[in-house]
């Protein structure tokens, strides 16, 4: 842990930054490139780099280009990569952190996933819960409305079947979820 | 034995059929599933791509809302077992991540002793704590003939989970084998649905449902059995946007692995939940002899009224 502290002295890297945000993520340097996990991803081949790719880039300080890339947002965490690495590289949890940095630094090209998730959390911090209705309509009238004809059937689908629910259902003590999740908010910034 | 019962918001109402069947199963097996009290969303994949600490930190409001007498945790959603599970065991393993959890979590009057809970899904639960045995004894309406393609998805399996295979596992075709079922081994069966990609590019999140349901139809599956209310909304609820987008014709009913054990049980085709989902299980069912109760055929028609403006009826058009 001595290099630890000498490094202190001087800017933290990207690459030290993504593997410090990552629980685990000092694994990051024993990436043999082997190109396993790009191998494995399902939605790998409409990514903009590999995983493989990304971690060589993040070795290179790439920020830019790592953080406007699609790849962390096209992970559907379904964990195979993580599953399958022989150097055991919290993957899935590399493109969280990856995610995180890129809304932090309003560094992304198609705001479409960022706000999705942006939107998606919104109604957990003020229901407790999820809310498909609010959340779906809330998003989709602001993200190209006109393109997703498919999903107005989808939605009266659900609709005629009792699976969206109308009005959101809070929980009883979101004063509480509140109180935590601000002073998690706050921790994190200090 | 008792287990803290951890629904997740789908359960509430996009899966309640889901919920409802769990229910009946557990009776039936005699296991006591008590509801976590004001439970929270666990963030999905969302909230970790947003805030790191209050990501865990929501999570961990739920483990710490498990009373002190119970030590085991069930979670029927396969995105919720895994964020409630990595919480848990990340709090274990990380202690500069505990601690910061434990001291948003005293904002609330609350704490939590990392590790001190079991996080189980509920597959693990019903085919490890109840058995096979005990469950192929339970089968009044064995589902002979029925061929169901079980179909794990990812979070259930990975990351590792102790009880199964993370590439090929066979939990659920040992369950639906104890059900009486012709199982249905197809390759994909551990493949990712997609998750929340249907939202993202829905071009990348259809072509990972149409693989699915593709091979699932070309080993000819009667039904799809799934473990987990995402994987269940993306192949039943996007399958006519599949069919829509690459000029397929799928019409695989996609149900629960509890509704297929609640019918095998013997419990009403209502009991189970049937109804719910979009694309008619039905057909398929007529198989093992499970009608349509008969009040769902008849569609509330209206009365014309005779106060109402004059419009074209079916006659004028």
């Amino acid at each position: 842990m001595a290099l630890d502290s000498d490094r202190r002295s001087s800017p933290r890297t990207f690459y030290e930054e993504v593997m410090a945000n990552t629980p685990g993520g000092e694994a990051l340097r024993l990436c043999l490139q082997c190109g396993t996990c790009g191998g494995s991803c399902p939605s790998g081949e409409d990514m903009d780099h590999s995983p493989r790719r990304i971690f060589a880039m993040l070795e290179a300080n790439m920020k830019d280009k790592v953080l406007r890339s699609n790849t962390p947002w096209y992970c559907v965490s379904c964990y195979y990569c993580t599953e399958r690495c022989p150097q055991q590289i919290p993957i899935t949890d590399i493109m969280y952190t990856l995610r995180r940095m890129a809304i932090a630094e309003g560094l992304y090209e198609d705001a479409d996933a960022p706000d999705w998730s942006q939107t998606f959390i919104g109604m957990v911090e003020q229901f407790g819960r999820s809310y498909e209705l609010g959340l779906g309509t809330r998003y989709h009238l602001t993200h190209r409305p006109l393109g997703k004809t498919g999903l107005g059937t989808f939605a009266l689908d659900m609709l005629r079947r009792y699976r969206l629910a109308l009005t959101p259902n809070s929980i009883v003590e979101i004063d509480q979820l509140r109180a935590i999740l601000n002073k998690a908010k706050e921790l994190e910034g200090a | 034995m008792r287990y803290a019962f951890y629904p997740g918001c789908s359960l509430e109402r996009s899966a309640a059929s889901y919920h409802k069947s769990a229910m009946a199963v557990a009776d039936r097996l005699g296991l006591i599933f008590q509801e976590v009290d004001d439970w929270n969303c666990c963030g999905a994949t969302e909230y970790f791509a947003v805030n790191k600490l209050p990501a865990y930190t929501l999570v961990a409001r739920n483990l710490a809302r498990v009373p002190d007498d119970l030590n085991q945790m069930i979670a029927p959603c396969s995105a919720c077992y895994v964020n409630l599970k990595k919480t848990n065991k990340y709090m274990s393993k990380y202690p500069d991540l505990a601690d910061q959890v434990s001291q948003a979590l005293a904002a609330g009057g609350l704490g939590y002793d990392p590790g001190r809970l079991h996080v189980r899904h509920l597959l693990d639960v019903i085919v490890n704590d109840a058995g096979y045995k005990t469950i192929a004894q339970d089968v009044v309406r064995p589902l002979s003939g029925l061929r169901v393609a079980p179909y794990y998805g990812c979070l259930l399996v990975r990351p590792k989970n102790g009880f199964d295979n993370p590439e090929y596992p066979m939990s659920l075709d040992r369950l639906l084998r104890a059900l009486g079922a012709e199982v249905v081994d197809y390759p994909l069966k551990a493949q990712c649905c997609g998750g929340h990609m249907t939202q993202i590019s829905d071009k990348v999140a259809y072509e990972l449902i149409r693989r699915l349901l593709h091979n699932a139809a070309e080993y000819h599956a009667d039904v799809i059995a799934c473990v987990c209310p995402m994987c269940q909304l993306n192949l039943d609820a996007y399958q006519a946007n599949v069919n829509r987008h690459f000029g397929t014709d799928y019409r695989i009913p996609i149900l629960y692995f509890t509704q297929l054990m609640a019918l095998a049980f013997g419990t009403s085709a209502r009991e189970a939940g049937l109804g719910s989902e979009i694309v008619s299980a039905y057909p398929a069912l007529a198989k093992i002899d499970v009608e349509m109760p008969k009040e769902e055929d008849k569609r509330p028609h209206k009365r014309p009224s005779k106060q109402a403006l004059p419009m074209p009826g079916k006659e004028a058009r």
